[in-house]
C-alpha cells in the first residue's frame, strides 16, 4: 500500500499552486506545488519553518493568510476546484467537505462554550440532521471514535476542564464530525506529551482509514510523519523538493535537503553525530536564481546555480527536484551517521549535588526528595513529560525558584535558595539557558549589549577588553561579529538561541542549565545547537544539566540520565543502560511512545502495510 | 564547522534591516496627517511661548501710554489693552511660557513617579503591589482640580505646590498604564535571566523592563500633558498660579473676563491659545496611539 500509486480518483488534487504576496513585487510564497492525496491516505508535508508548508496546508482549505493571495493553480476536492468558488460558498465547504485541525487545540475551541454545544454547532452549521437528537447521535458516535466519553457530564464541560490531549481529541472530533473528504492537520501533536501524541496519532490514522478521508499532515517532525504518513512531500523555499512513499523517501532520499533533514534527526536507538544544515531557508524575495537549496547544498554544481532544476521522476510515485538525484540517492542508501564518543567525565570531582530536595508552589508540592549529581564535563539529562517537575528542579538549581527545602550544593558548598541570596561568584558559575530564545532576549537591546551585560556585572570589564570577550563568546557559538549591532528580532530562532548561549558563556560558567533549549527550534538547527553544547563540554569542561522531553536527543549528548515523573526521579543511570534496558515501568512506556524514524521504517519495511505507532 | 558559521552569517547579512521599535513607532505616527497637524499646532504655540517675550512691543506689566483700559485694537496696541490699560498682545506673548513650564514640569514629575511606582508594583506583585496600586486608586478618586484646590486653599498660592499637586494627580494614571504594560513583560524569560545573574533590581526595572513599555508610556505622556495644560491654565484662572502683575494666560482670562463684552481680545487670545495647545498635543498623542495599535495588529497579522 505504501508504494502503490494513489487510487485513480484522488480525493484531493493540488495542481500548480502559487500563493503570492499581495503587495510589492508579488513575490511568491509558494509556487509550482502539485500533489495528489487518495482517499484514506495520509500525506506528510514536511519542511523547516518558513518552507511554506502551513501556507499550502491552509490553501487546501481555500484560505490564504493576510497579505497573501492565490496567484494561480487549483485545489480540487473530489474533482471540484474550490479556489474557483465564490468566497461565501468556499466558506460553507469548510468543516463539511474539508476541515482543519490546528496546532493549538485551545485556540480552536471557544473557551466560553461547553463541549457539547460546540460539537452541535459544528454539525448544525452545515445543516446536519433535522433535530438535536439526530445530531446527538452523531456527536456520541464521533466522540467514541476519538476515544472520548460522550456522557452528559462530559458534554457539559468547558474546554479548560480538559487536558491538552483531550482538547486535541475534541478538535479532531469537530473536524471529523461532518465526515469531510479532506482534512488538514497542522502539527496537531506539537504541544502534547509523547504518550498522548502516540494515542492521538493512532486515532488520526484510524479515522482517516475508516472514513476514507484524505489527510494532509503538516509537520516538522520527521519521526512523527514517518509513523503516520504513507507518502511524504518535502517542502523547501516554497517548492516541493521531493515527493515519494515514506519508506523509499526516508531510506534513500533523492534530494539533498531530505537527506540532510534525516541526518539531523537524533535517533533513540543509537548515538549519531547530528549534522545540522547551515544557513536558513530563503524567504520570499531572497531566493537564489537557480536551485533554492544550492547555497546550503554539498552536492552543488555550476549548473545548479543557473536555473531551477526540473522535476525528475525516480519511480512512478517518487519525484525529486534535484539535478544530481541519482548520486544523492546512492549516497543516502549507504551512508549512515557515525557515532561520536562522548567526552570523558572527570570522575572524582563533583560539580553539583542535589540532596533530598523538596519543592512546592504555594500549597502544592511539585518535587519530592530529589537526589542528583553532576560532575565536570558531564551532561546529565533530566527527562520527563510536562508537569513532571523537571523545569522546577532546574529553576531551584538556577536560583529562580526559592520555595524548596533540602540541599543544593555547588562544588561542595551548600547554596542559598534564590539567586540574589547567593554569592556573585556562584551566580557566575551556574548559568541558565531558557527554552524559548524568543522571550529570553530583551527585544530592545542589541546582541552586543545583551552579551556584554554579564561581563559588566561579574568582571567589571569595559571597552576593548569587554568587546573582545563578547566576540570570543560569539565565535564559540559560531556566530560572527556582524550580529553585534543587531536586535534579536533580526535573527533566526537558531541564531537567537546561540546568542543566549553566548550570554551564558561570557560568565565563564562551570555548570550550564539548559531548559528545553532546542524544543522551539527546527531539527536542522537543533543539531547545530547540540553540537555547540557538546563542544563546550569537551573543551571548556563545562557540566550540563540538560532538561528535555526529547529522549532521542539525549542519546547523542548525555552520559547520565534521570527520568522524572510526577515530581520524583523514577530512574537514574548511565544513558545507554537506561535507554537500552529500562528498569522502571514509566521509562519503558516513555521509550515505547517516542516516535522514531528508524522504528517506523523498519515496521513499514517488514509489515508491508502502514507502520504502527506503538 | 566554520563553513556553517560563514553561511549563517551570510544569511544574517542578507536579512532585511529594520530599525529600533520606537523609531518605527515614530515614523508610523508621522505618516498620519493628524500627527503632522497636531505637531504643527503644538510647535507654533510652543514657539509663541518661547520667543514671544523677545517680540513683544511692550513690557508685560506696564500700561501703554495714552491708552485707557479696555481700549479697542489700534496701531499702538494691535489687540487693544486690558482691564488696567496694558498691551494685550505683549501680555499674551509673555504669558505662555509659564503655562508650558508648569504643565510640562508637572507632567514630567508625575509620569516619572508614576512609572517608578507602576514598575515596582508590577515586579513585586503580592502585598507591595496591592498597597501601591490601592494608594494610587485613592489618589485617582479625587478630581484633579478639586485636589489641587484643597492643597492650594490650605497652603496658599505657591508655584511649587501647584506643580506638586498636578504631578500628584498625574502619577496614579501613569502608574496604572506602566503597571499594566509591565506586568506581562516582567514574566518574560529575559527578566528571569537578569534575575538569575543577580542584576540589581533597579537595573532590571529601568534597564530591562522600561524600554519595553516605552510605546504605551509615550502615548500616556502626551495624553497627560494635554490634560495638564488645561488644569494648569484653570488653576491660574482661579488664582492659584502666578500672581498679578505677572503675565499668564490663565490669569489674563480671569483679570479681563468682566470686560468681555467691551473688549474680547484679552480673553479670546489666551483661550484660543490654550484650546489649540490641548488640541495639538492630543492630536499628536492620538497619532502615536493609532500607530501603536496599527503596528501591533500588523505584526500579529503577518505572523
Amino acid at each position: 500500500m505504501s508504494v502503490a500509486a494513489p487510487a485513480p480518483a484522488p480525493a484531493l488534487e493540488v495542481v500548480d499552486l502559487r500563493i503570492e504576496l499581495v503587495d510589492g513585487d508579488r513575490e511568491d510564497i509558494v509556487d509550482d506545488v502539485s500533489f495528489l492525496v487518495a482517499a484514506g491516505e495520509v500525506l506528510g508535508l514536511v519542511g523547516e519553518s518558513g518552507s511554506g508548508k502551513t501556507t499550502v496546508g491552509l490553501a487546501v482549505l481555500g484560505h490564504t493568510r493576510r497579505g497573501a493571495r492565490v496567484g494561480r493553480g487549483e485545489v480540487r476536492i473530489e474533482g471540484r476546484d474550490i479556489l474557483a468558488l465564490p468566497a461565501l460558498e468556499r466558506q460553507q465547504l469548510r468543516g463539511k467537505l474539508v476541515s482543519y485541525v490546528p496546532q493549538d487545540p485551545a485556540s480552536a475551541l471557544n473557551p466560553a462554550m461547553r463541549i457539547g454545544g460546540q460539537l452541535d454547532e459544528a454539525l448544525s452549521q452545515h445543516g446536519f440532521g433535522s433535530s438535536g437528537a439526530d445530531r446527538r447521535v452523531r456527536i456520541v458516535e464521533t466522540l467514541g471514535e476519538v476515544l472520548l466519553p460522550s456522557d452528559d457530564a462530559f458534554l457539559r464541560r468547558y474546554p479548560h476542564q480538559l487536558s491538552g490531549g483531550q482538547q486535541q481529541r475534541v478538535a479532531l472530533a469537530m473536524a471529523f464530525a461532518n465526515r469531510p473528504r479532506v482534512i488538514v492537520l497542522d502539527e496537531p501533536t506539537t504541544g502534547l506529551d509523547v504518550t498522548t501524541q502516540a494515542h492521538v496519532l493512532e486515532t488520526v490514522r484510524d479515522l482517516c482509514a475508516a472514513h476514507g478521508v484524505a489527510a494532509v499532515y503538516v509537520s516538522h517532525d520527521l519521526a512523527v510523519v514517518a509513523t503516520l504518513a504513507t507518502r511524504v512531500a518535502v517542502m523547501y523555499g516554497g517548492r516541493l523538493a521531493e515527493v515519494g512513499p515514506t519508506g523509499s523517501l526516508f531510506r534513500a532520499a533523492a534530494h539533498p535537503y531530505t537527506r540532510r533533514l534525516v541526518e539531523a534527526i537524533p535517533e533513540l536507538s543509537g548515538r549519531h553525530a547530528l549534522v545540522g544544515i547551515p544557513g536558513t531557508a530563503p524567504r520570499p524575495g531572497h531566493r537564489p536564481r537557480g536551485c533554492f537549496f544550492s547555497p546550503r547544498c554539498t552536492y552543488v554544481r555550476d549548473d545548479c546555480l543557473e536555473t531551477p532544476p526540473p522535476t525528475a521522476r525516480i519511480s512512478p510515485d517518487h519525484e525529486s527536484r534535484c539535478l544530481r538525484h541519482a548520486e544523492v540517492m546512492a549516497d543516502s542508501a549507504v551512508a549512515r551517521r557515525v557515532a561520536v564518543p562522548l567526552p570523558e567525565v572527570v570522575a572524582d570531582d563533583t560539580l553539583l549535588a542535589v540532596r533530598s530536595l523538596t519543592a512546592s508552589y504555594g500549597q502544592r508540592q511539585v518535587l519530592f526528595d530529589i537526589d542528583l549529581l553532576v560532575r565536570p564535563r558531564e551532561c546529565l539529562a533530566l527527562v520527563g513529560e510536562s508537569g513532571s517537575g523537571k523545569t522546577t528542579l532546574a529553576r531551584c538549581v538556577g536560583g529562580l525558584h526559592v520555595d524548596y527545602t533540602g540541599e543544593v550544593a555547588f562544588r561542595g558548598q551548600p547554596l542559598a535558595p534564590g539567586a540574589r541570596a547567593r554569592e556573585a561568584d556562584t551566580r557566575r558559575q551556574i548559568q541558565y539557558v531558557f527554552q524559548s530564545p524568543y522571550t529570553s532576549l530583551n527585544p530592545r537591546k542589541t546582541v552586543g549589549q545583551i552579551i556584554a551585560q554579564p561581563l559588566r556585572l561579574f568582571f567589571s570589564v569595559r571597552g576593548t577588553e569587554m568587546w573582545r570577550r563578547v566576540r570570543e563568546a560569539l565565535e564559540r557559538v559560531q556566530l560572527s561579529g556582524t550580529v553585534l549591532d543587531r536586535y534579536p528580532h533580526q535573527l533566526s530562532g537558531g541564531e537567537r538561541q546561540r546568542v543566549a548561549i553566548a550570554r551564558a558563556l561570557v560568565a565563564e560558567p562551570q555548570l550550564l542549565i539548559c531548559d528545553e533549549v532546542t524544543s522551539a527550534l527546527d531539527v536542522s538547527v537543533q543539531a547545530a545547537i547540540v553540537d555547540v553544547l557538546a563542544e563546550l563540554q569537551r573543551e571548556l569542561h563545562i557540566g550540563l544539566l540538560f532538561v528535555t522531553h526529547n529522549l532521542a536527543l539525549i542519546r547523542t549528548l548525555a552520559q547520565e540520565v534521570a527520568v522524572m515523573s510526577e515530581g520524583r526521579i523514577v530512574e537514574r543511570g548511565p544513558i545507554d543502560t537506561v535507554l537500552d534496558s529500562p528498569q522502571a515501568e514509566y521509562t519503558t512506556r516513555l521509550l515505547a511512545d517516542t516516535p522514531s524514524l528508524e522504528a517506523a521504517l523498519a515496521a513499514s519495511g517488514s509489515g508491508g502495510g502502514a507502520p504502527t505507532v506503538r | 564547522m566554520s563553513d556553517l558559521a560563514a553561511a549563517e552569517t551570510a544569511e544574517v547579512g542578507r536579512a532585511e534591516k529594520r530599525t529600533r521599535p520606537w523609531r518605527v513607532l515614530m515614523l508610523t505616527a508621522w505618516a498620519q496627517h493628524r500627527t503632522k497637524i497636531g505637531l504643527g499646532i503644538t510647535l507654533l504655540l510652543v514657539g509663541i511661548a518661547l520667543i514671544g517675550p523677545f517680540l513683544a512691543p511692550y513690557p508685560p506689566d506696564q500700561g501703554v501710554e495714552g491708552q485707557l483700559p479696555f481700549a479697542q485694537p489700534s496701531s499702538d496696541a494691535w489687540f487693544g489693552t486690558d482691564a488696567i490699560g496694558r498691551d494685550v498682545l505683549s501680555r499674551f506673548l509673555w504669558g505662555g511660557i509659564s503655562v508650558l513650564i508648569l504643565a510640562g514640569l508637572s507632567t514630567a514629575i508625575g509620569v516619572s513617579l508614576g512609572v517608578a511606582v507602576g514598575l515596582i508594583a508590577a515586579r513585586a506583585r503580592g502585598k507591595l503591589d496591592d498597597v501601591l496600586m490601592r494608594t494610587m486608586d485613592v489618589l485617582l478618586s479625587f478630581p484633579q482640580i478639586v485636589f489641587a484646590l484643597i492643597l492650594a486653599a490650605t497652603v496658599g498660592p505657591n508655584l511649587w505646590l501647584l506643580v506638586g499637586a498636578v504631578a500628584l494627580t498625574t502619577m496614579p494614571r501613569a502608574a496604572r498604564v506602566a503597571r499594566g504594560a509591565a506586568v506581562e513583560i516582567v514574566q518574560r524569560d529575559f527578566v528571569r535571566a537578569a534575575e538569575a545573574i543577580g542584576l540589581p533590581r533597579r537595573q532590571i526595572l529601568f534597564g530591562e523592563v522600561l524600554p519595553n513599555i516605552a510605546s504605551p508610556l509615550i502615548v500616556e505622556t502626551t495624553l497627560r500633558l494635554t490634560f495638564n495644560v488645561a488644569v494648569v491654565a484653570g488653576l491660574s484662572f482661579l488664582g492659584f498660579g502666578l500672581q498679578p502683575p505677572a503675565a499668564d494666560w490663565g490669569l489674563m482670562i480671569n483679570e479681563n473676563r468682566n470686560g468681555l463684552t467691551l473688549q474680547p481680545w484679552p480673553v479670546l487670545l489666551p483661550v484660543i491659545a490654550i484650546a489649540l495647545l490641548t488640541i495639538g498635543t492630543s492630536l499628536v498623542g492620538d497619532g502615536i496611539n493609532r500607530a501603536m495599535i496599527g503596528i501591533e495588529r500588523g505584526s500579529r497579522g503577518s505572523e
